[in-house]
């Protein structure tokens, strides 16, 4: 049982840092600009492709470096020439910009690189079992997606907090008007913003590539997911989306591993024993429940908080 | 003269397609080009084609030549009736499918409605691996027919080798969350309850079809279960992607699949260093030893890049051929009836009967083991060096299963 703890928990905190990769990006653009950006998890996506061209091409690690560059740079020339055109024409415009964005980026994709899944592989140097918990092997390649995850997820605390670029990106969240009376320029904070915030999806995507499958509907996948955090966080606060990632994470990777029903609950008068039609909903277990548990989540915080988490407003 | 060329120009092409349409058989194959079944669904096209294409160079049937529509229905049951629609409505009177038992009873539903609805314009459907055993039974019509061998079929040979092998003690079962992956589990409690009540089962797993992405807390909970087997009815990216999370971890229990051998299968499989413990159940295999299998798998995958994932494919085309011949016509109705009964000598040996009852095919079964080579195995798979290796062969007479199925004829 401690075996599948301690495993569950290293499988839960990896997967919820991949979201909080995501999810960090979303929210800042969120807050800033009043956008949801649908397409967010198609950079992710992109991400993910780019790595498995350019690992072909150049290698994994100047992969690394050169993927989310190339996604972020993206995410600026969608800020600037179609955000910002758009924007005088209300939140409405923008929404449905980033929503046909996902389905074009979708469709380009399958089209350049097909339907089926590429093999896109972890690299040899990270191909090995870093540790041996109770006879089983966790591989390197995880800990490293730990290792950048923990490492970004600093570098943006460092930045966002103790950096004066952090500060006025921080007002910019709260008071855009007043940064901009200031003197700053906030279209140019917009669109930095939304670089580093497609970079860092497309990041998640070239390390999560090799260790999940990498496919053109990866980004319809995870997409949802991604939006839950964000709510569930609270919309723009980044602590918020970091332990809504985490908890979403753990959720979903202890719900697989919990056995046990609803009947199993009543012990010896497990009511499923009786003839009746209700017989399957008591036998379903709690792990064949796990893929909407993030919903049923989402569902209660807006019942319970609408603003989220830590969310300090409801919009 | 101008305005006669024009219209030369334009109509003599749509002459030239009628005339076509009338001399092709049109096959619509409709399975995954898209999402986490798309790996096998690829596979299948290419083989159709491969096989249609050796078919025409040899005069096709009837002189016709024979044409394979490839239809992505996304693993989608109301998609793939949205496919069957369009396949229909251009001139297909024969689908095949594979992929998925939900789908595959949606299939069979529709086409039989549409046959009573469309006297004269009738519809076949031949099914390549889809083995929920109910399609067969409860389910069962008149115009679907099944070539691949039920989920219980292939269980009752599958337990029938485990019964015999004492070190199983403890056993998983992780199966995909639909009527296939349910039907793969409570035959394997109840099969294995029968013929071996000291094997415990120490888990029972049903997860979301094709949409796990990384399997390892799965694998986590198969630990710590201390299973020493799994057995699992997994295919297409659920069982590549869950050797792989296996091989990561370091599981080391014995593997009883219905579909190891699939795209990715045996790469995860050498990963995990598993030599020999993983067995797969099919009704054919690239080193069962017949000649005549033996050299069309080494053209097959010259010229195609894959294995062959599906004798049954070569079985159906084959016997759609001889049945078409039986009656000399390509008329579905006609077809449909010379396929009843019909006798077969499969491409891996012996022979295979097409039962009236349930159209189910029975044919030869083989249990084969994935590891190092043998000196007379030629064949390894996807470049790892190892390959599947003869562990267990039931024949056809031992494969029969009885039918509920009622079936309603025309």
């Amino acid at each position: 049982m401690l075996e599948l703890i301690v495993i569950s928990t290293l499988n839960g905190v990896l997967f919820g840092m991949l979201l909080f990769l995501l999810s960090s990006g979303l929210t800042v653009i969120f807050s800033m600009m009043g956008v949801l950006n649908f397409a967010h998890a198609s950079f992710y996506m992109l991400g993910a492709f780019f790595g498995f061209q350019l690992t072909k091409w150049i290698g994994f690690w100047p992969a690394l470096v050169l993927a989310p560059l190339l996604v972020g740079a993206i995410g600026m020339a969608v800020e600037r020439y179609g955000l910002r055109n758009t924007h005088k024409h209300g939140h409405v415009a923008e929404l449905l910009l980033t929503f046909g964005l996902a389905f074009a980026i979708e469709e380009i994709v399958s089209m350049i690189w097909g339907k089926s899944p590429v093999d896109y592989r972890v690299p040899t140097l990270l191909d090995f079992p870093a540790f041996t918990i109770f006879s089983t092997n966790y591989p390197a390649y995880k800990l490293f997606m730990l290792a950048v995850s923990i490492v970004i997820f600093i570098a943006l605390l460092i930045v966002l907090k103790r950096t004066r670029v952090g500060l006025i990106v921080q007002a910019a969240l709260t008071h855009p008007h007043m940064v901009g009376h200031l003197g700053h320029n906030v279209g140019r904070v917009f669109m930095a913003v939304f670089g580093v915030g497609s970079a860092l999806a497309g990041l998640a995507g070239v390390i999560a590539g090799p260790a999940l499958v990498t496919q053109s509907d990866m980004a319809a996948a995870l997409g949802p997911i991604l939006f839950v955090v964000i709510v569930f966080g609270g919309l723009g606060s980044l602590p918020g989306a970091f332990i809504a990632s985490l908890v979403i994470g753990l959720v979903q990777t202890f719900a697989v591993a919990l056995d046990g029903s609803l009947a199993s609950a009543f012990g010896p008068l497990d009511p499923s024993a009786g003839p009746s039609v209700l017989t399957d909903i008591w036998n379903v277990t709690i792990a064949q429940v796990a893929p909407i548990v993030p919903y049923l989540l989402l569902v209660i915080i807006l019942i319970v908080r609408p603003m989220g988490l830590m969310g300090t407003r409801e919009s | 003269m101008r305005k006669l060329t024009l219209a030369i120009a334009v109509i003599a092409p749509m002459l030239g397609q009628a005339a076509s349409a009338e001399d092709t058989i049109k096959i619509g194959y409709i399975d995954p080009l898209s999402g986490g079944g798309a790996s096998v669904g690829e596979g299948g096209l290419k083989t159709f084609q491969y096989l249609a294409e050796e078919m025409n160079a040899k005069g096709g049937i009837l002189g016709k030549k024979i044409e394979i529509v490839g239809l992505d229905n996304k693993t989608n049951p109301q998609e793939s009736l949205v496919q069957a629609q369009k396949a229909i409505d251009s001139g297909v009177r024969f689908i095949t499918q594979g992929n998925g038992s939900s789908v595959a009873a949606a299939l069979s539903d529709f086409v039989t409605k549409n046959n009573t609805r469309n006297p004269g314009k009738e519809v076949l459907y031949f099914n390549y691996a889809a083995v929920d055993p109910s399609l067969t039974n409860d389910k069962c019509s008149y115009w679907h027919f099944r070539w691949d061998a039920g989920s219980d079929i292939k269980m009752e040979a599958l337990t029938n080798y485990m019964k015999d092998t004492p070190s199983i003690k403890k056993v998983y079962l992780i199966n995909q969350d639909y009527s296939f992956g349910q039907s793969v589990r409570t035959d394997a409690r109840k099969m294995l309850g029968a013929k071996r009540p000291d094997v415990q089962i120490v888990g029972d797993e049903l997860h979301p079809l094709l949409k796990v992405t990384d399997f390892s807390p799965y694998i986590a909970k198969i630990k710590a279960s201390g299973a020493d087997s799994v057995v699992t009815g997994n295919w297409g990216q659920d069982i590549a992607l869950l050797l792989k999370a296996a091989a990561d971890a370091g599981l080391k229990v014995n593997w009883y699949t219905y579909y190891a051998g699939g795209a990715g299968g045996p790469t995860a499989i050498k990963q995990t260093g598993l030599d020999h413990q993983v067995f797969q159940i099919t009704e054919g295999f690239a080193n069962s030893g017949n000649q005549s299998a033996m050299d069309f798998e080494k053209v097959f995958r010259a010229k195609v890049g894959l294995s062959l994932w599906y004798p049954r494919a070569v079985n159906e085309m084959r016997m759609f051929k001889a049945a078409a011949e039986k009656a000399n016509s390509i008329d579905p109705v006609k077809v449909a009836a010379a396929l009843e009964d019909l006798k077969f000598e499969v491409l891996d040996g012996g022979q295979g009967v097409m039962r009236k009852d349930d159209h189910q095919f029975f044919q030869p079964i083989y249990i084969s083991s994935f590891g190092k080579l043998a000196a007379n195995e030629p064949f390894d798979e996807e470049n790892t060096g190892w390959g599947w290796h003869l562990v267990s062969k039931v024949d056809t007479a031992q494969a029969m299963v009885s039918t509920t199925c009622k079936m309603a004829r025309p």
